[in-house]
């Protein structure tokens, strides 16, 4: 930053792309100096190709937006309806909210869903974990206190967004997550070692074979562009840390990745360019996709995460399906076929979803 | 000097009262005397940050991933940590990190 000879004043340079305006920001994809108009333009159009290149819409489609108030999917509802009139996708837009039960942070969140829900006209639909699992995350923090609670409430927002997204009768969910939020997963998935998440985090498009395809329409875009736009264009968004998420292991990653971003922005797409280009040895064991027996859900034991933890809640055994299965009671249930089939997946994924980023 | 500081993306909470907007009369000099970002950020840190300083400061600079635009315009094009301030300026500190 020193090395900057021009006028240390601010907004005394021209924009690189009209060459008119004074320059507001300096994108770290391109390192290009623009002005607020021309990135409005040039934010509002990559989004778009990227929707058009990855074909991830089809005319007619009900496509139901994970909101959750904060500055990723307020933006992300914000410029899917635009891009929607004006580039006439012609789909029908929705917001699903999942409401964990989590007194001081999602009640205030869902308020900002609502006003977006008058502000961008777009019909809202909360589902909550009492209605689902009659559990809030409040009981849930009750009976197990503050470690692991970040894996109950990503599996079941996970399964709470698709049983949302069935009620809507939607044939797509978008989410919002952004290049460094994919990039900090592919960096997780390395670190844990688990093959068959780092092999579809930087999917665009998830869940093909499931009932319910999602998909990522920020899989490109830096998190420094999707706040700067919601600064510009004073979007109305929620941006309180959950009181119950310590996620420490995510955090270090998510520091890693803003301290490489300081010094090379572009690290952030060549990690996603890395994870997109690794090769799985044919000789990897990969998990068979089957059904839940209790509920019905994908998944690849017998029983489906979600079944497990509650099982473990209801009985009074909240530790059953949690963490490492080398000992105690978490090996029952799908755990034993688990350890029969792939011992050397036994570790891997089982604590692998934390707070608000599951794959 | 008058500046306006605004802190958004959750920053507000590290300060007394969560008050988002902050209307203070400063000298923040660095080590050259010169009123820059650099002393700027020193004197928020001792003066505004009540709690957990660390979510907003890392080294002399801000922690990466907080967005600094001053008059509305990106801090990288003004000199990052060198920028001069002016009287009157409106200085906004926006954190990105947190969950959305």
């Amino acid at each position: 930053m020193q090395s900057i000879a021009a006028p240390a004043r601010a907004g005394s340079r021209l924009c690189a792309r009209c060459g008119e305006r004074k320059a507001a920001l300096k994108r770290p994809k391109t390192l290009e100096q623009i002005c607020r108009e021309c990135f409005y333009v040039v934010f509002e159009d990559e989004i778009h190709r990227t929707i058009v290149d990855n074909n991830l819409f089809k005319a007619g489609e009900r496509v139901a937006i994970g909101a959750s108030g904060g500055k990723d999917s307020t933006v992300l509802a914000y410029v899917l309806s635009e891009l929607n009139k004006r580039h006439n996708y012609g789909l029908d837009l929705f917001l699903l909210s999942i409401d964990e039960g989590i007194t001081g942070y999602r009640d205030d969140s869902l308020e900002t869903v609502k006003r977006n829900e008058l502000q961008y006209g777009l019909p809202l639909k909360i589902v909550s974990y009492k209605d689902l699992y009659d559990w809030t995350m409040d009981d849930i923090v009750k009976a197990i206190g503050l470690k692991n609670n970040c894996t109950f409430c990503g599996v079941f927002r996970r399964q709470a967004l698709d049983r949302g997204a069935a009620l809507l009768k939607v044939d797509k969910i978008v989410t919002g997550h952004n290049a460094d939020d994919i990039a900090e997963t592919v960096l997780l998935n390395i670190l844990r070692g688990d093959i068959a998440r780092l092999s579809r985090c930087t999917f665009i498009t998830t869940g093909e074979d499931g009932p319910i395809p999602r998909c990522k329409p920020f899989k490109y875009t830096y998190e420094k562009e999707i706040v700067m736009y919601a600064y510009f264009k004073k979007l109305d968004y929620f941006s309180t840390e959950c009181i119950y998420s310590p996620n420490a292991y995510r955090g270090f990653a998510r520091e890693f990745i803003k301290d490489l971003e300081r010094m090379r922005p572009r690290a952030i797409l060549d990690i996603i360019t890395s994870g997109e280009n690794f090769r799985i040895s044919t000789t990897t064991r990969m998990p068979e996709q089957g059904t839940c027996e209790r509920c019905g859900y994908i998944c690849s034991q017998k029983l489906c995460k979600a079944c497990v933890l509650l099982d473990g809640l209801n009985r009074g055994l909240p530790k059953l399906g949690i963490g490492r299965s080398a000992k105690g009671g978490a090996g029952a249930d799908g755990n034993g076929e688990r350890q029969g089939k792939r011992p050397e997946r036994n570790r891997s994924s089982l604590q692998g979803k934390h707070g608000n980023l599951d794959f | 000097m008058h500046l306006t500081l605004e802190f958004g993306g959750g920053l507000d909470l590290l300060l007394e009262k969560s008050t988002k907007v902050h209307q203070v009369d400063v000298q923040p000099k660095d080590d050259e005397g010169k009123a820059t970002m650099k002393g700027l950020l020193s004197w928020v840190k001792s003066n505004l940050i009540k709690e957990r300083p660390e979510m907003f400061i890392k080294g002399d600079s801000v922690r990466p991933g907080v967005l600094v635009l001053i008059n509305d315009c990106d801090w990288e094009l003004c000199g990052g940590l060198d920028a001069e301030l002016e009287d009157k300026d409106v200085v906004v500190f926006i954190s990105t990190l947190h969950g959305g």
